[in-house]
């Protein structure tokens, strides 16, 4: 078990490894896309409250979830880089920023695409809205401080630190809508219990979320052998794996 | 399931939410996209940047 742990620290290994599990990652994400759309979008039945609005659920849901994951991704490769000193983590947490910073941002536009008819405003200062919106900043400053510095190795350590202790607004993100009065609606799929939603409208959504998980995974395998190749650029074995 | 087939108005009226629900569907399919191109954009970049670095260091060394 620990040969394979220190083999993720190893960049050739993770560096081939992504690359051939890319194709897996995009394939499967194309099929659990397409069956949960077509089924989300032409099968499910229409909410008795809400109606066909409530089909946004089957975007504004994955991506807000993600946003929430790829951060928590994000913070434990910090820590593991700070702690540990393993270079690929700090690759790792660079290539999760932009795609969880992108996620975020869509959960915040469909969110207000599903706000306008249902609470009749595009915004309002609610705490789970704020708290995204922090999320995002969070992406934003973590982004922003690893290109700061001329040296990357600073630049680095200091986006470590702020993703680490960054994640403390993970839970207030999640529980904002049992902390405090919202307009949002409570947890439907992640709390304990049974999902409080009919298996018609259910299965589409895991299925999204389902291949969400397997867009992610694949897109940051892309990126990560981007970072990867940039911070090993004058290792022999990048020299032999450019070559071709 | 969904009021009307396929290739009926009432699938894409969605029952009056279609200003809102296609525009989140679009948003979705752009996020994504955008995700796909730029990582692999990305990765293109750095293989350049790595192979300008082992061409340099080969010249260094003859």
């Amino acid at each position: 078990m620990w040969t394979w742990f220190y083999k993720l620290a190893s960049p050739p290994y993770v560096y081939g490894a992504a690359a051939a599990l890319v194709p897996w990652f995009l394939g499967a994400a194309a099929l659990a896309l397409g069956v949960g759309l077509i089924d989300g979008l032409a099968f499910a039945p229409p909410d008795y409250q809400q109606g066909d609005a409530f089909r946004m659920i089957y975007v504004h849901v994955p991506s807000a979830i993600l946003s929430l994951t790829v951060y928590t991704l994000m913070a434990v490769a910090s820590a593991v880089a700070l702690i540990w000193r393993i270079k690929v983590g700090h690759a790792v947490a660079a290539a999760a920023a932009p795609i969880g910073a992108s996620f975020t941002v869509l959960a915040l536009v469909t969110g207000s695409l599903w706000g306008r008819p249902m609470w009749g405003t595009y915004w309002a200062w609610d705490p789970r809205l704020t708290s995204e919106l922090i999320l995002l900043f969070l992406y934003v400053g973590v982004m922003s401080l690893r290109s700061a510095f001329e040296d990357p190795g600073r630049g680095d350590r200091a986006a470590a630190l702020l993703a680490t202790v960054g994640v403390v607004n993970v839970p207030i993100v999640h529980f904002s809508v049992v902390w405090w009065n919202s307009l949002h609606q409570g947890a439907t799929i992640v709390k304990l219990g049974a999902p409080s939603m009919a298996g018609s409208m259910l299965w589409p959504l895991l299925s999204m979320w389902l291949g969400f998980m397997l867009f992610f995974a694949a897109v940051l395998c892309i990126r990560l052998q981007g970072e990867v190749l940039d911070r090993e650029r004058q290792s022999a074995w990048v020299r032999e794996a450019v070559k071709s | 399931m969904m009021s009307g087939s396929f290739w009926s108005m009432g699938f894409w009226s969605m029952g009056g939410y279609a200003r809102y629900v296609w525009p989140c569907f679009a948003c979705g399919l752009a996020v994504l996209a955008w995700n796909l191109w730029s990582a692999r954009r990305f990765r293109v970049a750095a293989r350049l940047r790595a192979r300008r670095a082992a061409t340099m260091a080969a010249g260094e060394q003859s």
